[in-house]
């Protein structure tokens, strides 16, 4: 299935004759959770703002639903919701004040407005809070209340920027559940952040930035066999002789590292932790510890940009 | 490149909300309250006045605009507290929602930015025309509980004409602040060079204006001289707005340049006219015809100075 939502084309921002955004390609498709990455000040808001129709495209293409956001962002602007980084509502307004304000803007009817503000809120928690002043609010409350927007817009595309950032673990945590219940409603979710691990659980597909350019475009495990190499790493704590000559035998070992006092790293091609079980309990020595270790993102982010630190350097 | 849509979805919506905060903002409440106040003191001072010295006058109720009663005169006090309100209603408008980051949530809803622009201007508009129309009324009334007659056809008209003069003055000083408050991200710089170029435009360019005569214009011919003088003033939205209301007020004023003549000892006279006899309200009004132009062309162009800024902008934060 092809169906695209979202497409950016060779899409590019200069300021000034800057380059910020440098010909990015990428499409989302329908019900995908998508995740801009990288760290900040390297084009995910600006190729965002590109997408909504808020920022002007230097050149390149956009397509949002099949519309283009620089001339048509009236209808982009009706069926994608948009969640800024940190998000800011009128302090002076009740929540649902808040969104009624929104709904107005939408056009919406009085006793659909209603309907959809109260099921919303509900959907995110607020209810209780609903004619509570947003002054009041948490910095997580507020995030969710963004989101709240979002529902109530009915929107099929829900683009969050850096929707856990500043937020405590539960609170984000939290969060991502209802991100996650978005794409269970049929919305394609395009969210930012340079915060990696917790991204990592909600995203289907990520996108890697660096400097404005596309680094790397895939799902987590593509991602970690084209930057770190396909393979296992397996951590071995043991007692007994010659711990990392004897795992170095063990076919389709690739290297042996020793880490530490009777714990070695190895890195092999396929699952060899029976074999290396076996080798150290054949030796007579006591296995304390057989672990394999999965980089997660974090770790593939890292590794991606040691190993293009040169490059970023001479650029 | 053409957009779709209409600019103006969205405008109604936007101008209801800024009325709404305006209404629960305590500055531009003790600002109005705080001119309405100073105009019934004024007024007062001036039914005073016009009580000890005019039996016969035929304009008596227009008096009550011009009479200072040992203080400033209606008039005058709102050449300078109009553009107070103004730039109250206005200096935040754009960098407030930047601030309360609040902007590019709302520029994401299906409105262009022409409609949340534009919707604030006309919510500020509206409340100062509502301020300035019970002020107006208030004045009436109060004239004809002091005077204890009503005015009549003619000097309600006048009054009317100048309630409207007043709100277009209001709209230059209100389109100004908007401007400056899409310049500045910050509303303190905003405010304070709208009242810098406030305190200087309302009070200092008039002395400039003739400091500037002096040096530039030739010592031999009066009338050049002070008409120089008037050209450079009328740069002031409070020269034009003192202007129309100098000659809409008094039916015997003829010209925009008789006060200023008269300040130096000079009685300007027109073939086949009666001196001081009074005109008729549309002549009035043709008189000072270009001044209300101007006033509403400067509105109109600082609101287009403001939108193009605002078009420009990455909303970013």
């Amino acid at each position: 299935m092809t169906d695209n939502v979202l497409e950016a084309q060779n899409l590019t921002k200069r300021y000034n004759g800057t380059a910020v955004v440098k010909g990015i390609s990428f499409a989302v498709a329908r019900g995908e959770i998508f995740g801009l990455l990288g760290p900040n000040g390297a084009g995910k808001t600006t190729t965002i703002l590109m997408l909504l129709g808020l920022s002007e495209i230097t050149d390149g293409q956009a397509r949002v639903l099949g519309f283009d956001p620089a001339r048509q962002p009236l209808q982009v602007k009706r069926r994608v919701g948009y969640l800024p980084d940190q998000v800011g509502f009128y302090d002076n307004l009740s929540a649902a004040e808040n969104l009624r304000y929104t709904a107005r803007l939408l056009g919406l009817e009085r006793k659909d407005r209603e309907q959809r503000i109260a099921s919303s809120l509900a959907h995110v928690g607020l209810k209780p809070y609903a004619e509570r002043r947003v002054a009041t609010f948490s910095r997580g409350m507020r995030q969710r209340l963004g989101l709240a927007e979002i529902l109530m817009k009915n929107a099929e595309i829900a683009i969050l920027d850096e929707p856990t950032s500043g937020l405590d673990p539960q609170a984000t945590l939290e969060l991502l559940d209802i991100i996650r219940d978005l794409k269970h409603h049929d919305v394609t979710v395009l969210l930012s952040s340079h915060l990696l691990d917790r991204v990592q659980s909600v995203c289907d597909r990520v996108a890697l930035f660096n400097r404005g350019d596309l680094a790397l475009l895939g799902t987590v495990p593509e991602l970690r066999r084209q930057v770190i190499g396909g393979g296992f790493r397996l951590e071995v704590e043991a007692e007994g002789q010659g711990l990392a000559d004897r795992m170095a035998t063990i076919p389709g070992v690739n290297k042996v590292e020793t880490i530490g006092t009777n714990r070695v790293l190895i890195l092999a091609d396929h699952d060899v932790r029976p074999e290396a079980a076996a080798a150290v309990v054949g030796a007579g020595g006591r296995l304390l510890r057989l672990s394999v270790e999965e980089p997660n993102l974090e770790t593939v982010y890292t590794t991606y940009f040691q190993t293009h630190e040169g490059e970023l350097h001479a650029a | 490149m053409r957009r779709e849509g209409s600019a103006l979805q969205g405008v109604g919506v936007v101008t209801i909300k800024e009325i709404g905060d305006h209404f629960s903002s305590i500055l531009v409440v003790v600002l109005v309250v705080l001119v309405v106040a100073t105009a019934v003191v004024v007024v007062r001072g001036a039914v005073g006045e016009i009580k000890d010295i005019t039996a016969e006058d035929p304009f008596l109720f227009l008096r009550l605009f011009t009479r200072s009663g040992g203080l400033l005169p209606l008039a005058t006090l709102l050449s300078i507290l109009v553009p107070l309100i103004a730039i109250g209603l206005g200096f935040d408008a754009v960098s407030g929602e930047h601030n309360r980051r609040t902007l590019s949530r709302i520029l994401s809803q299906p409105i262009y930015r022409d409609a949340l622009l534009f919707g604030k201007f006309l919510g500020g508009l509206f409340i100062l025309s509502v301020s300035l129309t019970v002020l107006w009324l208030l004045v009436i009334g109060f004239g004809l509980f002091a005077l204890g007659i009503p005015p009549n056809a003619e000097e309600l008209a006048r009054a009317l004409v100048v309630l409207v003069v007043t709100i277009a003055y209001g709209g230059v000083w209100l389109a100004l602040a908007l401007l400056f408050s899409v310049v500045f991200r910050s509303a303190a710089a905003a405010a304070l060079v709208s009242l810098g170029l406030w305190l200087f435009l309302t009070f200092l360019w008039p002395l400039f204006a003739s400091q500037l005569t002096v040096a530039f214009g030739s010592g031999d011919d009066l009338l050049g001289v002070l008409e120089l003088r008037q050209a450079l003033a009328r740069l002031s939205p409070s020269a034009l707005f003192s202007e129309v209301v100098a000659v809409v007020l008094d039916p015997s004023v003829r010209s925009t340049q008789q006060s200023m003549l008269a300040a130096v000892g000079l009685v300007m006279l027109e073939r086949g006219s009666i001196p001081d006899a009074p005109i008729p309200l549309l002549q009035s009004v043709l008189i000072v015809w270009p001044q209300i132009v101007a006033l509403v062309a400067s509105t109109i162009v600082l609101f287009v100075i403001g939108y193009v800024v605002f078009q420009r902008q990455e909303v970013r934060a």
